[in-house]
Formats: C-alpha cells, sequence, structure tokens
C-alpha cells in the first residue's frame, strides 16, 4: 500500500516517506488517472475490436462499391487507356479500335467477356449482345481493325457504344451514385438528370419515407392512448395490460407477418368478418393484403411495441399531481391534458417516433411478405439488386444513400434523447 | 385513473369511450397472435377458418400439421425403426430448430461475454469518448439490416479469401505452421454456421450493452473501490461484487441476444446455405414459396416460446426489485 500523508493544505506530500513537490503529484496523478482510464478502455477493446472487424469494416468494404468498380478497367487495360484521351464526342479513332480488338481477344480466352459486357450494358442497354457476338469471332478480326470490326458488326460505329465503354472505364466513379439519384454520368465526366421512364429511385425513395412516416404517425395515435391508460392505471391492472404490450414484441416478426396475412387475405378472418356481417358481398372482398395498406397494417403491429415502451416509461414518471394542480386552479379536463400533461410527454413522443421511423425505414422483411409490388420499399430493390440484378455497385450506393437517411435520424435521437437513455422492456 | 363520483355525463361517456378505444387497440395488438392458435389445428390444408371449425365440429380440428413439421423431409416416415433419428437428422423444421438453437446460442454466449464487459468499462466514470464509443457499438441495432446483411456477406467472403492467402503462404514453412496453414487454407465464413454465429453476435450485442448499463446506472462504484480496499483482485471484485448485482441485466440481455438471433432472418438469408438454414428462414421461404397451415404451426409453437421467455423476464424483473429493496408490483 501507498502511505500518503499530506503536510499541508497545499504543501508539498510525503509518499511512502519521500517528499515530493506539486510538479510530481501531478504527473503521477495523471500516471495514475491514465492507467485507469487505459484499465476502463480496455474493457470495451474486445467488443470494439469485434464490432469493427465484423461489422464496421465490412459494411465499408461493402459500401466502397457504390464508387468503386473495376470490372471494365481491369479486365480492359488496353481500352481503358486509349479512351483516357478520346473527349467522348470525336469520331473514334483506329488505336481505340486495335486497343479494343487486343482486350476483347484476352477475355475472350480467359472467358470474362461476359463480366465486360454486362458492365457496359449497364451504362448502354442493349450492347451486351455486341460484345457476346463479336467475341465468338474475335480471332478472325485483323488490321486495319476499325474497319474490320465494323464489318463484323455495324453497331461499333455507334458512338454511345463508345461513350458507355468510356463511362464504364472508370474505376473510381460518382455514376452509381448519381443513379441512385435518378441522376445520370455522361462519358463527357457531366452528370444530367435521367430519361423520365427511368426515374424510379427518388420516387422509391419517397415512397419508403411516406410508408415510414405513416407507420410512426399510426404508431404514436394508437400507442399514446394505451401508453396513457397503462400509465394511469393501477400497477396491477397495467403489468397484466402490459403483457398484451409485451407479448407481440416478444413474439418472432415471421410469426406476426404470417398471423396478418391469416387476418387480412382475401379468404381471411376479417374479409369473413365483413361478409357475415353484410358489410361487403361474397364477390367484393375488399383487398387489404399485397399492396400499401397490408404493409402499413402489419408494420404498424410490428412497430407498436417500440412506441409503447418508452412513451410508458415518460409518462410513468409525470407526477399526477400536476393534472390535478391544474384542474383545482380552474382548468377543464382538456385544458389540463392540454397544457399541462401533453407537453412533458414530447420526449416520450420523440424518443419512440424516431425509433419507429428509424427501424421502418430500413425495414425488409414484411414489406417482402405482405407489401406486393406498391407496398415494397427500398430495402427489398436494394435487395433485389443483390439477388436478381447482380449490380452490386448500384445496391451499395443506394444503400450508402439510405444509411446516410438513417444517420441522420441516428444522430437526431442522439441530440434529443441522448443513446445513454435508450431502454428497453 | 378512477372515474370520480362527482363526474359528470359527458366526462363518463368519455372515460368509457377512450377505454373502447384503448380495448380496441390492444384487440389489435393481440388478436393477429391469438388467431395464429386455432388456426393451426385446422384438419384441411386452409389458411382460414372453415365452417366446421366455427360450429365447433371435432372433425375440423387435427394434429395433422404439427404431424407435419416433424415428418417433413423424413427419408422415410412411415417405417417404425429409427423413427426418432430419422426425424432428427432429416425433417427440414427440426433441422432448421437445432440450427436456430444452435447459432442463437453461441452468438448469445459472445454477445453476452463480450457485451457486459463493455458496458463495465462504458460505466465508469474515467472512460473517455463514452458517448461516441456508445453511439458506434449500438450502431449494429441502427444500421437497415439489409445493408449489414450485404456488407457481412461481402465482407466476410473476401476477408476469408485473406486468411485463405495467409494459410497458404503459412503452409510452406512446414510442421505446426503446416497443419494451420492447411486449416486457414481452407477457411470460410459464408455459408458456415461460425460465420452466422459471427454475425448474429454483433447483431445482439447493442441489446446486451443497453440493458447492462441501465442496471449499473444505479450501482454505487465505492463498492469496487472498497473491494479494492481489502485487498481483492479486480477479477474477484467483478464476479463477487459488481456481477451479483449486474446479474439482472446481463440474462435479460442475454435474453434479448437470443430472441434478436432467433428471430433473424435477413443476415441469414444472405450468409446462410441449406445447410444453415434457421426457423425463421425456413418461414420465410414458406410463405414465398407455398403458404400452408404448416407454418402457423410452427408459429404457435414460436408463441410459445416468446410467452416462456417473457414470463423468465417477468421472473428475473421480480427478483431484481425484491433485491434491491423495492416491493414487487
Amino acid at each position: 500500500m501507498t502511505a500518503i500523508a499530506n503536510n499541508s493544505a497545499a504543501g508539498p506530500v510525503t509518499i511512502d516517506g519521500v517528499l515530493i513537490d506539486d510538479a510530481e503529484l501531478k504527473k503521477r496523478l495523471d500516471k495514475a488517472m491514465f492507467r485507469s482510464r487505459f484499465r476502463a478502455f480496455l474493457l470495451v477493446l474486445p467488443l470494439l475490436l469485434f464490432v469493427f472487424f465484423s461489422f464496421i469494416l465490412p459494411i465499408a468494404y461493402f459500401l466502397l462499391q457504390g464508387i468503386y468498380d473495376n470490372s471494365f478497367s481491369s479486365k480492359m487495360p488496353e481500352v481503358t487507356r486509349a479512351l483516357k484521351d478520346w473527349d467522348g464526342s470525336s469520331e473514334p479513332t483506329e488505336e481505340m479500335f486495335a486497343a479494343l480488338a487486343t482486350d476483347l481477344k484476352v477475355v475472350k480466352a480467359d472467358k470474362t467477356i461476359g463480366k465486360v459486357a454486362t458492365r457496359v450494358n449497364r451504362e448502354f442497354p442493349g450492347s451486351r449482345s455486341l460484345f457476346t457476338s463479336t467475341g465468338r469471332s474475335i480471332n478472325s478480326i485483323e488490321a486495319p481493325y476499325k474497319e474490320s470490326l465494323i464489318n463484323k458488326k455495324k453497331k461499333w460505329a455507334d458512338i454511345r457504344v463508345w461513350q458507355g465503354m468510356k463511362t464504364a472505364s472508370r474505376t473510381w466513379t460518382p455514376g452509381y451514385y448519381a443513379a441512385a439519384v435518378d441522376l445520370k454520368l455522361n462519358a463527357d465526366g457531366s452528370i444530367e438528370q435521367q430519361a423520365e421512364k427511368r426515374r424510379i429511385h427518388i420516387k422509391l425513395f419517397l415512397r419508403t419515407l411516406k410508408i415510414s412516416f405513416l407507420v410512426t404517425l399510426f404508431c404514436v395515435a394508437l400507442g399514446y392512448p394505451i401508453a396513457f391508460l397503462l400509465a394511469t392505471l393501477p400497477a396491477k391492472t397495467s403489468n397484466l395490460l402490459l403483457i398484451l404490450v409485451l407479448l407481440p414484441f416478444w413474439t418472432s416478426i415471421l410469426v406476426r407477418t404470417t398471423a396478418w396475412i391469416a387476418m387480412l387475405q382475401s379468404q381471411g378472418v376479417i374479409n369473413d368478418l365483413l361478409v357475415y356481417f353484410g358489410i361487403t358481398d361474397d364477390g367484393s372482398r375488399y383487398s387489404l393484403i399485397y399492396n400499401q395498406l397490408g404493409t402499413l397494417i402489419a408494420m404498424t403491429h410490428i412497430l407498436l411495441p417500440f412506441m409503447v415502451l418508452p412513451l410508458y416509461s415518460v409518462m410513468k414518471g409525470i407526477p399526477p399531481s400536476y393534472m390535478r394542480a391544474a384542474k383545482s386552479l380552474g382548468a377543464s379536463n382538456w385544458t389540463a391534458f392540454w397544457r399541462v400533461y401533453a407537453p412533458q410527454t414530447i420526449p416520450g413522443i420523440g424518443a419512440g417516433g424516431i425509433l419507429v421511423f428509424i427501424v421502418a425505414i430500413g425495414y425488409y422483411i414484411t414489406p417482402a411478405l405482405v407489401g406486393g409490388q406498391e407496398g415494397s420499399m427500398i430495402s427489398n430493390f436494394i435487395d433485389s439488386h443483390m439477388r436478381q440484378t447482380l449490380n452490386w455497385n448500384l445496391a451499395a450506393a443506394l444503400g450508402g444513400v439510405l444509411l446516410f437517411v438513417v444517420l441522420i435520424f441516428y444522430w437526431l435521437y442522439d441530440r434529443i434523447v441522448g443513446i445513454d437513455n435508450m431502454k428497453l422492456g | 385513473m378512477a372515474l370520480p363520483a362527482y363526474a359528470g355525463w359527458g366526462e363518463r361517456l368519455w372515460y368509457y369511450t377512450f377505454r373502447f378505444i384503448c380495448g380496441l387497440i390492444f384487440l389489435f395488438l393481440i388478436s393477429p397472435i391469438l388467431i395464429v392458435l386455432p388456426l393451426s389445428f385446422n384438419a384441411e390444408n386452409y389458411f382460414s377458418f372453415t365452417p366446421g371449425m366455427l360450429g365447433l365440429d371435432p372433425d375440423a380440428f387435427s394434429l395433422r400439421h404439427y404431424r407435419d413439421i416433424l415428418t417433413n423431409g423424413m427419408a422415410n416416415p412411415d417405417r417404425l425403426t429409427g423413427w426418432w433419428s430419422d426425424a432428427w437428422n432429416n425433417a427440414q423444421w427440426i433441422r432448421s430448430m437445432r440450427n436456430s438453437f444452435f447459432i442463437g446460442f453461441f452468438a448469445t454466449v459472445i454477445a453476452t461475454v463480450l457485451g457486459t464487459l463493455a458496458a463495465v468499462g462504458l460505466s465508469r466514470s474515467e472512460m473517455p469518448y463514452k458517448k461516441k464509443l456508445m453511439a458506434l457499438l449500438i450502431s449494429p441495432m441502427i444500421v437497415p439490416l439489409v445493408i449489414t446483411g450485404a456488407g457481412i456477406f461481402r465482407g466476410f467472403s473476401d476477408g476469408a479469401r485473406l486468411f485463405n492467402r495467409f494459410g497458404a503462404w503459412m503452409a510452406e514453412f512446414g510442421g505446426l505452421f503446416a497443419w494451420i496453414g492447411q486449416k486457414l487454407e481452407n477457411f470460410e465464413l459464408v455459408y458456415t454456421h461460425l460465420g452466422v454465429i459471427l454475425s448474429h453476435a454483433v447483431l445482439g450485442t447493442p441489446f446486451v450493452i443497453i440493458t447492462v448499463t441501465a442496471t449499473l446506472v444505479g450501482f454505487d462504484q465505492s463498492l469496487v473501490r472498497a473491494a479494492y480496499g481489502m485487498g481483492a483482485t479486480p477479477l474477484r471484485t467483478f464476479f463477487k461484487v459488481q456481477m451479483p448485482l449486474i446479474l439482472p441485466g446481463v440474462i435479460s440481455g442475454a435474453l434479448f441476444a437470443f430472441i434478436t438471433s432467433f428471430d433473424e432472418v435477413v443476415v441469414v438469408i444472405a450468409m446462410a446455405s441449406v445447410e444453415q438454414r434457421t426457423i425463421p428462414r425456413q418461414m420465410f421461404s414458406g410463405i414465398r414459396e407455398q403458404i400452408s397451415p404448416t407454418i402457423l404451426a410452427v408459429a404457435t409453437i414460436l408463441v410459445v416460446i416468446s410467452i416462456a421467455l417473457l414470463a423468465t423476464l417477468e421472473l428475473i424483473r421480480r427478483r431484481g426489485e425484491r433485491l434491491r429493496g423495492v416491493t414487487p408490483t
């Protein structure tokens, strides 16, 4: 043990019988502080490393593909070099055609021509077959390459193929992010709006925001009354009723989605009841599912507990005497609620609302199962790009935009509620 | 909020209307979950109530969908010898149930150990960059799962390539190095149990951090100093002083981590092959491909499991309150 004797209020101190001055004391104190900070940090370090290597780094690596694409430049180095000096609008030169013939022979031989064709096809739709069919007879192509390639396939004279290749030859490219917000990167590096019928992403983002916003709104509208009821009832009753909120919370999302299919489908419980009560006849059952309505209902149900629980914990902390005081001062029930009670619940609405919104905006499973075409969200679209069109770069760019929106709300949540105030159950 | 005796008729009307509205909202919350239970005993292959079921005809109910859970995918469901081992090894749902518990268990262990340690560190007053670190460590809960799934898929498959190359280099050295090198050369994360476990562990850690930090808020740090003062080692202090007090938070965090893994499907879709199919994954393709009441039977079993988890959590909460000297409500 270290024996410390303080001789006077601010004078020199003896430690282990050695007299030390203030500077030395400060140094030792700093050292001790550093050690304890370091020890605390050591406790966090394992998780930090784990999260870094199996979460942060993989996601950063995935998002990198939104701006990095060497699928053309690595396979077609000669063309890439030749295209570098090309202005993107003048007549393609013989050197460019020669480079093309050289590269095509290589990619044909190592069977990667399909990848190259896919890449250019993204920039200029319809050029895939041009590559594959030229590839089949590439060995018969001889100098002069320009004439011989154009003789083989007239389309090689089309300048848009070359523009597409120039755009595709960029290794670091803003093209995918531009595409994610319905813009188009041209061969000369300029950016313009996508053609009217190909502007689909902004619409999809707006739809995703709209669905998330409506779900949040419904959650507030449905969550507020029951949180209020739970907070004002005697503890015995409210704990029982709380089970009705917690049981859905703990039940698998798949189970709840399945349950909503059973409820909402045309032969489902709701429609059966409506027919039974004569609200609609058997022939004209409502389509409540596989559309936006289905997504809204099922997502509101799934996310409602995320709203109720923070609201409930805020409301429980509001002393009932405030309302009583307001009433005794002559306020009507409504005034007492609206002017005294409601303002105090705003932190709860903020906490629950932002949480619901953040979770809703990235939702995948429920829209995929009950949303149909018009009820699907941006996550579903990202997924289909990875699974069906295999355009991981565009998926990464769309994911980057989505993540950016989510992080803004995460930051907002931290500002308003504070991440260390997050509670569960 | 009892109705006072002097309440006027308007107040009375509002009081009952309000309760009626709340009743409807509770009905909205609970009815889909309850509706699954009777439907799973449907004797027909329908997803809706048959007239016989509504008339409570015993013949309209059956356990056939539960039998289906056991037999679906079995090599020979009619043979009696070796029936159980056949079901255990081949039945689709049983295999996914085994996968779910296996992956869930190990993901929970990793998430709980790392998450608890980090929460203890984060709760120390001397911890630097506390808020920033917390925001970073909670982020797996916030990032959309599609992005997480895609990132982990790409990162893990190309990350494993690095190990493979390193292994090939190491194998040149011979002896023990060659053995380790060979292991590393064949190392895979995508389409393996290990990969799914690691990704689920990441997703579970935020819940452990949140619950454990919440129990540590009321923790008196002078207890730790007192233990040190009496000569206890940091390890002994942790297990004998700190751990018993934060145990409720650790257990509920572990339950959250488990249910996160048990319920997770997006990352499983991205990361897992048929070998790692979990229950939610099996349900997902079941709903997409051919929707059959077997899914409802599985759903019923899952509801029973979540009731059990909820009851456990409630017991822990009451025990925690009793220990802290609050009368359970």
